[in-house]
């Protein structure tokens, strides 16, 4: 699985690096950065679909594996 | 709740509401899910012209178009601000693209995750310093004696102002979001009399620059040069009213929710780690903030004909009662684990101390649970709650131990 943050949508609510952040992280103006190249560590699934499910702007983008 | 009902002049909610109503003030939820049904845009002849979309969608869509709506103004009153876009009246939350991004650019910084840790044992203190000042009453006011503290002095910290003019800064509050309907004249004096303090505290900061956001904003520059006075002014006005009441009111829906449902304040007692979702189900069964808009020329919006500087509100709280958005969207789910609310707005506008007011707000209610974790409204009918486009509750007797 993999996460990013598409950043012409993400406007720094901050409920995706709050939910997973092991996954998301904050740059100095509130706007989320994937981390670890958004690549999703085996046990973030469920915290990378919260932190999608939770972002107001739909700016948490989930690609499953195939 | 007194009987409100006597004292409303509103008839008919789709061609004739008013947002500084007492049956508003009292209730909006069931006039918001009467029109999202039925209307789904409403529409007043007060204040010069009002729309009112009512479901997530139209709200979000009037949020997201910045070619047709202008956030020039976003407090509806009886007059249209003469400050035109794009800096409006209190950069960046009345300002237009592009504008507009560089002067949010300038504040977030402060109000970013990370400096808004440093302000948390701050906070958790003044909390602990209101509850300890409660003695050992058994009825107390939570909204008088403490939510309408915590995020004054927080305020007032983070732009240098005195911690003890509070009583001034709500009374500022109050002239500028509930004092919408007053005649022009006094409305304009009351905005004299901000202005007049604002202006004796910049001085002081010209004499005796200091590391807060007055000293910053006055030395801030935006594309190489100095911001001008009024744009300095006009953001500390932001900073000082929207950073007050705003929180205020959700620390005090949140205590009103769970004094009134027993389960709810017990869970969440028993398992502190619901903290973050409860968090934001208060936040959006209970958003307290509703903005608006002016229309920029005149346009055929969603059947609507709208009128250049017709307002526009964007009732939040109303998106966040969409049942279209939102399973049991009615309900309080204390555990919702999917929440897309839009408490604090969204789009660019996207409210730019929401990290301070979730910090706020999460340390208000932890430390009152810690303290005081068994508690009840003391008498229903005495709760009353703010007018206009900030609402949450200004009296809360509840009773204690």
């Amino acid at each position: 699985m993999r996460v990013w943050v598409d950043q012409e949508k993400c406007q720094g609510h901050g409920r995706c690096y709050a939910l997973a952040p092991e996954l998301f992280e904050s740059d100095d103006y509130g706007n989320s950065h994937e981390l670890n190249d958004g690549v999703v560590p085996p046990g973030q699934e469920e915290q990378a679909r919260l932190a999608a499910a939770n972002c107001p702007e739909l700016a948490v983008i989930i690609e499953e594996d195939a | 709740m007194t009987d409100v009902t006597d004292k409303s002049t509103v008839s008919d909610w789709a061609t004739d509401f008013d947002h500084a109503d007492p049956a508003w003030a009292a209730d909006p939820y069931a006039i918001w899910e009467d029109l999202r049904d039925r209307c789904p845009v409403a529409h007043s002849d007060r204040y010069g012209g009002v729309w009112l979309p009512t479901r997530h969608e139209d709200v979000s869509a009037v949020a997201y178009d910045t070619e047709h709506f202008t956030s020039r103004s976003v407090v509806v009153s009886n007059n249209r601000p003469m400050i035109p876009a794009p800096q409006g009246i209190a950069p960046p939350i009345s300002s237009d693209p592009p504008f507009h991004h560089g002067a949010r650019r300038l504040l977030l910084p402060a109000f970013s995750p990370k400096a808004v840790a440093a302000l948390e044992p701050r906070t958790r203190a003044y909390c602990e310093e209101l509850i300890d000042a409660m003695g050992d009453r058994t009825v107390v006011d939570a909204a008088v004696e403490y939510a309408q503290h915590i995020p004054v002095r927080v305020i007032a910290h983070m732009l240098g102002f005195p911690e003890e003019d509070g009583d001034i800064f709500r009374g500022f509050v109050k002239d500028v979001l509930e004092g919408v309907d007053l005649p022009p004249e006094e409305r304009f004096e009351n905005f004299q009399r901000l202005d007049a303090y604002l202006q004796a505290q910049i001085q002081d900061h010209l004499a005796n620059p200091r590391d807060d956001l007055t000293t910053f904003l006055l030395n801030a520059e935006m594309e190489g040069e100095p911001l001008d006075p009024a744009h300095v002014r006009g953001s500390i006005v932001l900073l000082l009213i929207a950073g007050i009441d705003t929180t205020w009111s959700a620390i005090g829906a949140s205590l009103w929710h769970l004094a009134k449902t027993p389960t709810d304040r017990e869970r969440l007692v028993a398992e502190p780690e619901l903290m973050p979702f409860a968090m934001e189900e208060l936040l959006r069964a209970y958003a307290p903030v509703t903005m608006a808009r002016l229309v920029k020329e005149d346009v055929e919006w969603r059947g609507c004909p709208m009128k250049q500087d017709d307002w526009v509100l964007l009732p939040f709280p109303s998106a966040n009662r969409d049942s279209d958005a939102f399973e049991q969207a009615d309900e309080v789910v204390i555990d919702r684990k999917e929440n897309r609310h839009a408490a604090f707005g969204l789009g660019i506008h996207r409210c730019v101390g929401s990290n301070l007011a979730r910090m706020e707000l999460r340390v208000a209610l932890e430390t009152w649970l810690a303290r005081i974790p068994v508690f009840e409204l003391a008498d229903p009918d005495a709760v009353t709650w703010s007018h206009g486009q900030v609402r949450g509750p200004r009296t809360l007797p509840l009773r204690v131990g």
